[in-house]
């Protein structure tokens, strides 16, 4: 099988100091890839490098394209990069403000992808952001409401919304609940572990929280320091971590 | 159908002071479709290690885990999970599952995740729960807050629900009554007439002479332990 | 008249002029995309159709005849103006008569009367980017406009839908030009809009203090933007003038007393003028 993502020896620094180095994996379609790290670990970084929002010093990522097979996005031209990122590419922010604008209604900001790829019947596009509303556990009625009527953790279900309209097949989330109560955070994964299932989405999740990815992502990578010190499948490497720094940060994890 | 070749595993816990241990050592056995075995030995032993290992949860560090001609030991991480899915169930000792789920929908996942429809899935999972005495009332209710008797029975009936080949079954029957007892170990005794290979560890010896076929002895494998 | 010796024709050194002529072009090369250019400081503030004066200045030659409106009107206080400081610095004949003028400057209207082929419009535009209201960064809609990507436009139209159930967006209605670039036509009422396309005349745009130049060149392809299920509509009130009793020329609505009687007069004063002339006569003629 291909591979949906090919991610080979991403590497990025900042002068002297190690963002991330030599990262490497492959990505299968309906995989959900945790990564995991403190602060300063490297994973966001890594992320934007693989999402295309940083340009990344040496490695490459290759994406399995719907029309052209697999393609090497770093290299892409930009109109085919940001054409990506509005159709088989998805990327959710920790800030809901990053990812929605906050002047445009919520309909209007679930139907943007939609008006961007020539969708030109109001009607149609007005039933899809409904329906879409829907499936996040918006109500239908909020469709006219600006993002800064909304709670935080609706601003991350419609964040969600806006992004999954067109289906993607890859979901890149920074820190998806980072900010958010817990119980709002516990609906907001079984939202995510709901819509990965019956989409088949493939995601990438970077998160500091170890339930998260013990939730939602099939496998791990532990950062520290830039580089990826473990990787396995999720559950094998929090009950069984192998290395000193896995080892310590899921003793340190308090259990409640 | 489930087949060790010489698996051996030793803990290395960094963080204090690098203490290694060894777990197990050169375990070799095979288990045929229909054929129930159980894993006997002392506690700490380390059955439920060996559980773990055959799962995928835990790292084994050489040897052979062949699960339908899959070697655990090599596979990459969506074979197992493929095989987790397709092959290979698992009921732990202790109920795990997302908070806020119902108790219905916990049962019904493996079937879902198979793409089985949301109706026949529920179907099937009140059948299980039916039979397993969990009252409806309680069915739209998450499981975290049931009894340990509930919520094994829960933990068993998502592990019943959908027909896997091969089955891991830590301490099935602890913590229930002789009646619930009985309905878990008919299924046992129907998985095993349809074919499937089943590992499981029984505290209770009258349970174990039911449905077990053999017993193998983990104590033998575990180094510093006297047989 | 000649012009004043103190100044260099039309004001603007030739130097100026040079630059703003090639900006013309390249506007005309690539219709309904923003040049940016060196907007001079002129003789009144920005805000007051400082890039209309310095597109009329730097096409001027002495042997054309000056129009200037303003809402329609050649009559009010920066119409006047304008047009006298072009008489004095570039001595052109000025007219009010939109068929016989070559140069036509005007703010927020097109002229009723059809344009030809060796007329120039110059037109005064406030703010050139259409997607400026939505997207704040100059860095992100020079990206939008050079890779195409629209759809925030109709979410605007989409916001007004949703708010007023029809596209409330009733002057400087955002167009496609030969279905290429998204641009602004300046705040002229929509109902002006279909005359923007095919048009005979040469169409000038200027934005003095945004430092943007845009052109479409006569018989351009331009299309109002719109939703399929909510069609473009150039509409205007439901009255014929009072003066000349025209009915499809856009109106200006006058309150004419403290009862509140209001009578609806056509916006462009030629126009109607010339109608009247012609011995039209609305209900409210004297």
């Amino acid at each position: 099988m291909t591979p949906l993502l090919c991610v080979q020896g991403i590497t990025k620094r900042y002068g002297a100091h190690i963002g991330c180095t030599d990262v490497s994996f492959d990505l299968y379609p309906g995989e959900v890839m945790g990564i995991v790290g403190e602060s300063g670990s490297g994973k966001s970084t890594l992320l934007n490098c693989m999402a295309g929002n940083l340009a990344p010093d040496a490695g490459q990522v290759v994406f399995d394209t719907r029309c052209d097979g697999p393609r090497e996005t770093i290299s892409m031209s930009e109109p085919e990069r940001r054409m990506l990122g509005r159709t088989d590419w998805a990327f959710v922010h920790q800030h809901a403000r990053d990812g929605l604008r906050m002047g445009v209604s919520a309909g209007g900001n679930v139907g943007e992808r939609l008006m961007a790829l020539d969708e030109r019947h109001y009607g149609d596009i007005r039933d899809k952001a409904s329906d879409w509303l829907g499936r996040v556990e918006i109500d239908a009625s909020r469709i006219d409401d600006r993002p800064t009527t909304f709670s935080g953790g609706m601003q991350q279900r419609l964040q969600i919304a806006r992004n999954l309209v067109t289906g993607p097949r890859l979901v890149f989330m920074d820190e998806p609940t980072g900010g958010l109560d817990v119980s709002v955070q516990a609906r907001l994964l079984d939202l995510l572990r709901g819509l990965v299932r019956d989409m088949g989405l493939s995601a990438i999740i970077v998160t500091h929280d170890l339930a998260v990815v013990r939730l939602l992502a099939d496998r791990l990578m532990v950062m520290k320091d830039g580089h990826v010190v473990e990787a396995g499948l999720t559950d094998q490497v929090l009950d069984d971590p192998q290395h000193a720094y896995s080892q310590l940060l899921v003793s340190s994890v308090l259990q409640v | 159908m489930i087949e060790l070749k010489h698996v051996s595993k030793a803990f290395t816990l960094h963080n204090q002071g690098s203490a290694v241990i060894e777990v197990i050592n050169d375990v070799s056995f095979a288990v045929a479709a229909g054929e129930c075995v159980a894993l006997t030995g002392a506690s700490g032993a380390g059955k439920s290690t060996l559980m773990r290992m055959i799962y995928g949860n835990y790292l084994t560090q050489s040897g052979q885990i062949l699960i339908d001609d899959l070697d655990l030991v090599q596979a990459e991480p969506r074979e197992i999970i493929t095989l987790r899915r397709d092959v290979l169930g698992y009921v732990s000792q202790f109920l795990r599952v997302v908070p806020r789920v119902p108790t219905l929908d916990v049962v019904a996942e493996p079937l879902r995740l198979l793409g089985v429809s949301a109706v026949d899935a529920q179907r099937r999972a009140s059948a299980l729960l039916h039979q397993l005495n969990i009252p409806e009332r309680l069915w739209s209710l998450s499981p975290t807050t049931f009894s340990g008797g509930e919520q094994q029975r829960v933990n068993i009936a998502r592990g019943f629900t959908y027909n896997f080949p091969a089955i891991l079954l830590d301490e099935p029957t602890a913590s229930l009554d002789a009646a619930n007892r009985d309905v878990v170990l008919s299924l046992i005794e129907d998985a095993k007439a349809r074919g499937a290979a089943i590992i499981g560890i029984f505290h209770d010896e009258a349970a174990r002479s039911r449905v077990c076929d053999r017993e193998i002895d983990i104590s033998r494998f575990t180094p510093g332990m006297v047989a | 008249m000649t012009h004043q010796d103190n100044y260099n024709f039309a004001y603007l050194d030739e130097q100026t002029k040079r630059m703003i002529r090639r900006a013309i072009l390249k506007g005309l090369a690539i219709p309904g995309y923003q040049v940016p250019f060196a907007s001079r400081e002129m003789p009144m503030p920005y805000g007051w159709g400082t890039g209309g004066v310095q597109v009329s200045a730097a096409v001027l030659t002495p042997e054309d005849t000056f129009k200037v409106i303003d809402q329609g009107a050649d009559d009010t206080t920066n119409a006047v103006s304008i047009r006298t400081f072009f008489q004095r610095t570039a001595g052109v004949a000025t007219t009010t008569a939109t068929q016989d003028a070559t140069v036509i400057q005007t703010r927020h209207r097109i002229p009723e009367e059809s344009l030809g082929e060796g007329q120039i419009l110059v037109y005064q535009v406030p703010i050139p980017e259409p997607l400026r209201f939505l997207e704040p960064r100059e860095s992100e809609t020079r990206k939008m406009h050079s890779l195409e990507e629209y759809g925030l436009m109709h979410v605007k139209l989409y916001e007004d839908i949703s708010r007023h159930g029809h596209i409330a967006t009733s002057y400087a209605y955002p167009v496609k030009v030969e279905g290429r670039y998204v641009m602004d036509p300046s705040p002229i009422p929509k109902f002006d809009n279909p005359k923007l396309g095919d048009m005979a005349a040469i169409q000038l745009f200027g934005a003095g203090r945004e430092q943007r130049i845009y052109a479409l060149p006569p018989y351009t392809n331009v299309i109002s933007l719109d939703f399929e299920d909510h069609p473009f509509e150039a509409s205007k009130a439901n009255h014929p003038c009072g003066m000349c009793g025209s009915t499809d020329s856009y109106l200006d609505e006058l309150i004419v007393d403290d009862a509140g009687r209001r009578m609806f007069i056509c916006s462009d004063t030629d126009y109607c003028e010339t109608r009247q002339a012609a011995g039209h006569k609305g209900k409210d003629a004297a």
